[in-house]
């Protein structure tokens, strides 16, 4: 090691600390061509809408899974919450303008979540998996038995919601609603993007990889889970309203373990703790859906249910590595193709 | 008050056995003091509470005066009671950088900071350079903690403690394990750690206890068995005896 003058590594870090957030290709990439599909597939956007929801409730579930190590089998009960309540405002009159609903419903569903938080706090992933997955059982009954406030297995009639902001009617082939639950989805997204790179983002990390440790060194290890698993909370809780909202319709399918573990498969098959897994599943899992229930409609559990026993036997990171190589490539072989096609004035490169 | 940490008659069973047994200890401010013994003496058990990550059976710990014997681990070290691992306790997926900058972060009371980046203040670059330039980590500082050589992780184990500005430090076997390649280096910077900083350390290497150390407490069956000087200690025939597993008499 060259001896050095202290304070000589003082730009380079706040510099380097200061670039982390720094909008990576990949994710300018992603980003246009979700705004794309808004022009090029118009006539998709009932079932795209029905991605941006599960993508935007994966990634509140990758916020307590990938990055502060929590799992949950009943992560449900918030999405059933929300969606429930947003159905309960509109149907009733209470609050009829969606952005505003949804931002009650939002806060509500995180209430919930902060109050049943000591639920995760202790033990094992077993025990959370369990007590996770009971919570949501529960609910779910509570909201089947209500019948007087959700109209129990027959679902809340009756929803009529307002105009987004006062103005754009929700319309018959969902372009409004896929552009509102597309950009509910990016601003939360957003959030969560700053978040991760925060301090308490930081924070995050170090407890999912050792909380023994981060209590070590002066982190309040119980305040953090509490405080991120309310966010998710209030997440889940605006995934499910946007659906009540663009549907007009709030059930117990809200509430289902399905759902839980829909989501939870979503969020696998994209990949957790880096954000975009829950978008990317969301993608890939609504499209395969769609597909195989076209092609095989009895059998799309099976073929979800292969994908996800490859993923995890393969590993995700060997199939990202391989498809990495065929995107090298195929950008290599697009480059040459591109630099035939301008001239041969180019003086050609080395290697 | 010229105690920087205090232990008063601390207990700890384990199911019968008896790991900690009536341990009273007072270390002075700015004091190096060794705890020694043989494997199984209870000298871990004793940072464990000292620290708060486990509770005593009975007895207090004083830190400056003030009882912080029901306090949890985290508010501890915001008293400045700060702890390394006999085995290292890193954040495996995280750079030295990032791991340094959250103990300074969590410090300097930006830990529950969501919105701003890591690193917005310059304070907090400040004391993370500080610290990665004190503990020569610039040249691994953005690479994966579970990447680094052993030696290294051995130095983050420790900058990490001292990135949480500790008044008290608790050391256990910062040497274990370490390459003789890499050794000087960590003991140099043991050597080197701030004076007014009172360490409480746990080594089986002697030239380190003895080099370092100005008084020295020998544990034995969970009880503190001679307590003295370096010299004292050592020329102590129960001592010699203890390690050298003669029969004593009584």
């Amino acid at each position: 090691m060259t001896t050095r003058q202290p304070g000589e590594h003082k730009q380079e870090i706040a510099d380097h600390l200061a670039s982390r957030a720094d909008w990576r290709p990949f994710e300018i990439a992603f980003w246009l061509a979700v705004l794309a599909t808004i022009f090029l597939l118009p006539d998709r956007h009932l079932l795209l809408s029905q991605v941006a929801i599960l993508g935007l409730f994966a990634l509140s579930l990758d916020l307590i899974l990938g990055f502060a190590g929590i799992i949950s089998l009943g992560h449900a009960a918030f999405f059933g919450f929300g969606a429930y309540l947003a159905g309960l405002m509109a149907k009733h009159g209470i609050v009829t303008e969606p952005v505003l609903a949804l931002l009650l419903a939002g806060v509500a569903s995180a209430l919930l979540g902060w109050a049943t938080s000591f639920l995760v706090l202790r033990g094992s992933d077993l025990t959370r998996i369990m007590v996770t997955l009971g919570f949501a059982l529960v609910l779910r009954e509570l909201a089947n038995r209500m019948v007087w406030l959700t109209g129990g297995a027959d679902g809340m009639q009756g929803i009529d919601v307002g105009p987004v902001l006062g103005w754009f009617e929700f319309d018959i082939a969902g372009h409004v609603a896929y552009v509102y639950s597309l950009a509910v989805t990016l601003v939360l997204f957003l959030i969560a993007r700053r978040l991760i790179y925060s301090p308490f983002g930081l924070s995050l990390r170090s407890l999912k990889d050792n909380p023994r440790r981060a209590s070590a060194i002066g982190i309040p290890t119980r305040r953090r889970l509490v405080a991120i698993y309310a966010l998710a909370a209030g997440y889940a809780g605006v995934a499910g309203a946007l659906l009540t909202q663009t549907t007009q319709f709030a059930s117990l399918a809200g509430l289902d373990f399905e759902r839980s573990a829909d989501v939870l498969l979503a969020l696998i098959i994209g990949g957790t703790g880096y954000l975009y897994g829950g978008l990317i599943g969301a993608v890939i899992f609504k499209v395969m859906q769609d597909w195989l229930a076209d092609l095989t409609p009895q059998y799309w559990g099976f073929w979800i249910g292969l994908v996800l026993v490859l993923i995890v036997l393969v590993g995700r990171d060997r199939m990202a590595d391989t498809a990495s190589h065929v995107g090298a490539s195929v950008v290599e072989l697009a480059r040459r193709a591109v630099d035939s096609a301008v001239g041969r004035d180019r003086p050609a490169e080395g290697g | 008050m010229p105690y920087a940490l205090e232990t008063i008659g601390l207990e700890r069973h384990f199911e019968g056995i008896v790991a900690a047994n009536n341990v009273s200890l007072a270390v002075k401010r700015g004091s190096r003091r060794a705890l020694i013994g043989p494997n199984g003496a209870g000298k871990t058990t004793i940072i464990n509470l000292i620290s708060g990550m486990l509770r005593p059976s009975a007895g207090t710990v004083v830190l400056d005066g003030r009882d912080i014997t029901k306090e949890p681990p985290d508010e501890r070290v915001r008293l400045g009671l700060v702890r390394t691992f006999q085995i290292n306790q890193l954040f495996a997926g995280l750079t030295p950088l990032e791991t340094i900058g959250l103990a300074v972060s969590e410090r300097l009371g930006a830990g529950a900071d969501w919105w701003r980046l890591v690193g917005r203040k310059p304070r907090v670059v400040d004391e993370i350079v500080d610290v990665l330039e004190r503990f020569g980590l610039t040249d691994v500082m953005y690479e994966r903690t579970s990447d680094l050589a052993y030696g290294k992780q051995r130095l983050l184990e420790i900058a990490l403690a001292i990135a949480c500005r500790p008044r008290v430090l608790l050391l256990d076997e910062p040497a274990a394990g370490v390459p003789e390649t890499e050794r000087r280096e960590l003991l140099d910077m043991i050597a080197n750690l701030p004076e007014d900083v009172t360490v409480l350390l746990i080594e089986h290497d002697m030239d380190l206890v003895f080099s370092f150390a100005d008084s020295i407490t020998v544990l034995v069956n969970g009880t503190v068995f001679v307590e003295g000087s370096p010299d004292e200690v050592a020329r102590d025939p129960r001592v010699k005896a203890v390690y050298l597993g003669e029969a004593l008499d009584a």
